[in-house]
């Protein structure tokens, strides 16, 4: 496929994709830590995934198929629109089916279909400091990270047991990266968590605001931090979906009315609608 | 008695511009000793307390606790010290306390940092600890901004003692409270740091408060132990006439 | 003849920096020396030094002097030259003093202050409290009184509970300040008891007693501190 000549390929100067690169590289070798790089100012506003579009430009090429969800799903105007880009300025496939991507740029979720070697998940982040909120100073947060100090993450959860009776931190839940560093994993549904651990497809996460780049490697450990008495557990609506009758995926409340009229449906639209289109082809 | 101090400073020395905020200080600490610095604002005092927990690199000298180098150590090691075998209780309990964290919460943080990891273990013992410091158990759940600060104080104390450590800094602990709070934390450290066998090196101006509390006193004047010795010899029978000066300004120490 | 203590040489004096330097000389060579089981009285003027001679023997006064010798366990101590933190070892093993004034600590029941000596010897917190208890019931001090901190006691009271806190850990040295200034006679009867039966069990005391009767049913001899001249 072509590309609009007007552009470089992929959008970024091939300069930039090496500074990238190479933040990409550090990133790998060491797990879970942050890497700086010189993010670039993008033709779509901070919060619509610059960090996650710079990293996906660094690392596609000619052959690869590119997939974008947007909290699961790929028909929303983040998910279309990244999409589009990729295909004017690279000229890459581009695919809703999670096995024939190649690259798959996702902000706030992981598709359920398990991914492979083959693959790799670049994941849009807002805030990438895990730490943020608990200690503003920036210099003091790079040292707990440099100390692997890091209780002050569990009184972050303490505090949700204390105030709630159990962990309340629903997405963006910490994690422990190779048993070293504690890692935001972005605003992915704790859910999602257990995917993160030992999956064997590269993970790599961009932040274009705070020009951050880290990476999970892959079959790396990937912790969710815990109590002993109080165990992570991922959590999901106690429903089947209404559309695929899916009782594993990761489900989404859909208002239907204005008379409190709802229903659950898998937050993955690529998984239910496979599975919606096996179903028929069975009946 | 055991025979090696805890704590050992020898010749620190520290000049800002051509001002001596520590010159030539020697200090031991032993096990479960408790040393008073006194002397006025500006004397040194905090200083020599930044140098010996490593807050501040001295110009010369050398810090050693239990055989350790501790202006040699890297910030890792320093840190480890820092949370568990010292605590530091800072004059202001904002310096020291995290003041959108709940009680319960700021007394388990260190627990946490060195490895707690059950939930009801650590509340456990977060209680315990809010009853000692005479905080009532109810209040586990509340911020310390909410708390006055006697009560800040003590939760500050409470979350330093948690971990047990063998020497505690503290930096005029009663420094901004009023009188009548100030001799219930006095009262309440002395008790703790008897039962605890607690070394503590407490900066002070008030010198009825290291009567109260500690064994041996340190007077320091422009950056110089002028004089130094039993609480008592030094209270009782001052010999360093700005040591005189400094009893004779107390009212019935 | 074996001694606990002895003073060698001992001079003292004070300078008073903030009235001009001033010095005021108050012990000068003095020589005492104080066996095993026996009580020495200090005799003298007010003013003649019998007060600033207990401290320097407790250490509480710097010695300018000479030697203040102290057996102490199965060695010696030199008092005058002790660092603190020998001394605070000495004061709580083999040195006691009962001065005249209880200094009170807030908020520290009577019952404790006796026991903080005994539990600092290592004695269990049971033992030591049921002893403090048993001292204070001895000296008449009102049961009502053993949990209560002596702030708001009478004289009378808070000098019952310096003498307990001071009699109970069984020092091999004593120091006396004054011990019955402010007791009615009962009580006096319960210190020379307390006193006697120390000096039976081999304790070395020195006092300082202003009640004469009380004085020549304990004391063994006197030791004269005579005031020195003016402008020394």
């Amino acid at each position: 496929m072509t590309y609009d000549p007007g552009y470089n390929f992929a959008y970024l100067d091939e300069s930039t994709k090496r500074m990238i690169r190479r933040a990409i590289l550090k990133g790998v070798a060491i797990p879970g830590h942050q890497v700086p790089f010189g993010s670039r100012e993008m033709p779509l506003p901070y919060g619509w995934g610059t960090g996650g579009i710079q990293v996906t430009a660094s690392i596609l090429g000619p052959d690869d198929t590119l997939k974008v969800i947007d909290q699961g799903a790929d028909d929303t105007t983040n998910a279309v629109s990244i999409r589009a880009f990729f295909r004017r300025v690279a000229g890459v496939a581009t695919t809703e089916r999670t096995a024939e991507a190649t690259v798959i740029q996702t902000r706030h979720r992981i598709p359920e279909h398990p991914l492979t070697e083959q693959q790799i998940i670049v994941y849009q982040v807002p805030m990438p400091e895990p730490l943020f909120r608990l200690e503003p100073r920036i210099a003091e947060t790079k040292r707990m990270h440099a100390l692997a100090d890091y209780g002050l993450m569990h009184v972050r959860l303490y505090e949700d047991i204390a105030r709630h009776g159990h962990i309340a931190t629903s997405y963006n839940y910490p994690v422990m990266v190779n048993g070293r560093y504690l890692m935001a994993p972005s605003p992915i549904p704790a859910f999602d968590n257990p995917k993160m651990d030992q999956m064997p497809a590269l993970q790599l996460f961009g932040a274009g605001r705070e020009k951050r780049i880290y990476a999970v490697p892959p079959y790396t450990g990937v912790r969710s931090l815990d109590f002993d008495d109080h165990p992570f557990r991922p959590i999901r609506a106690p429903h089947a979906c209404a559309l695929c009758g899916s009782r594993e995926s990761y489900l989404d409340e859909v208002i239907t009315d204005d008379s409190g009229g709802k229903m659950f449906v898998c937050s993955d639209t690529s998984y239910c609608t496979e599975r919606q289109t096996a179903r028929e082809a069975a009946e | 008695m055991s025979e090696m101090p805890l704590l050992s400073a020898r010749d620190l020395q520290l000049h800002f511009g051509r001002i001596a905020a520590l010159d030539h200080v020697d200090l031991d600490i032993w096990p479960g000793e408790v040393v008073a610095i006194v002397g006025e604002s500006g004397s040194g005092k905090t200083t020599l307390l930044r140098v010996l927990s490593g807050m501040m690199a001295p110009d010369a000298g050398r810090v050693v606790f239990d055989g350790q180098d501790v202006l040699a150590m890297g910030e890792a090691a320093r840190r480890n010290l820092m949370r568990t075998q010292w605590g530091f209780v800072h004059q202001n309990p904002r310096d020291g306390l995290r003041m959108g964290v709940s009680a319960g919460g700021n007394i388990g943080e260190r627990l946490m940092a060195v490895g707690a990891r059950h939930y009801g273990n650590i509340r456990g013992e977060a209680t315990a600890w809010l009853k000692r410091v005479e905080i009532s158990p109810e209040r586990i759940d509340d911020l310390p901004r909410n708390f006055s600060g006697g009560m800040q104080q003590r939760l500050q104390i409470a979350r330093t003692l948690v971990t047990r450590p063998r020497l505690v800094f503290m930096d005029e602990p009663t420094g901004g409270l009023d009188v009548s709070v100030q001799a219930r934390l006095l009262d309440m450290i002395r008790g703790l740091v008897a039962e605890l066998g607690l070394a503590v090196l407490i900066v002070t101006h008030d010198i009825a408060a290291a009567r109260l509390l500690a064994h041996r006193i340190l007077v320091m004047r422009h950056g110089q132990v002028v004089e130094q010795g039993l609480t008592d010899r030094v209270l009782d029978d001052p010999q360093h006439p700005y040591t005189q000066l400094l009893v004779a300004s107390v009212l019935a120490a | 003849m074996s001694w606990s203590l002895r003073a060698e040489g001992l001079g003292k004096s004070f300078t008073l920096h903030l009235q001009g330097g001033v010095t005021m000389p108050v012990l000068r060579g003095l020589e005492l020396s104080v066996a095993p089981g026996e009580c020495v009285a200090l005799s003298g003027p007010s003013g003649a030094g019998k007060s600033t001679l207990m401290r320097c023997l407790y250490g509480n006064y710097g010695a300018e002097a000479g030697r203040i010798l102290l057996r102490h366990g199965d060695g010696v101590v030199d008092i005058a030259t002790a660092d603190a933190r020998t001394m605070r070892e000495v004061r709580r093993d083999t040195l006691g003093y009962v001065s005249q004034f209880l200094r009170v600590i807030p908020r520290v029941p009577a019952l404790e202050i006796v026991a903080e000596p005994l539990m600092a010897r290592g004695m269990a917190r049971d033992a030591a409290l049921a002893k403090a208890e048993a001292m204070l019931t001895r000296l008449n001090l009102p049961a009502r009184l053993h949990h209560l901190p002596p702030a708001t006691f009478s004289g009378g009271e808070q000098q019952r509970v310096n003498l307990a806190r001071g009699f109970a850990p069984a020092y091999p040295v004593l120091l006396l300040d004054e011990p019955t200034a402010s007791l009615d006679a009962a009580n006096r009867e319960v210190v020379i008891g307390l006193i006697r039966e120390a000096k039976d069990r081999g304790a070395a005391i020195i006092g300082i007693f202003h009640d004469a009767e009380v004085r020549d049913r304990v004391a063994d001899r006197l030791f004269a501190v005579t005031p020195l001249p003016e402008a020394a």
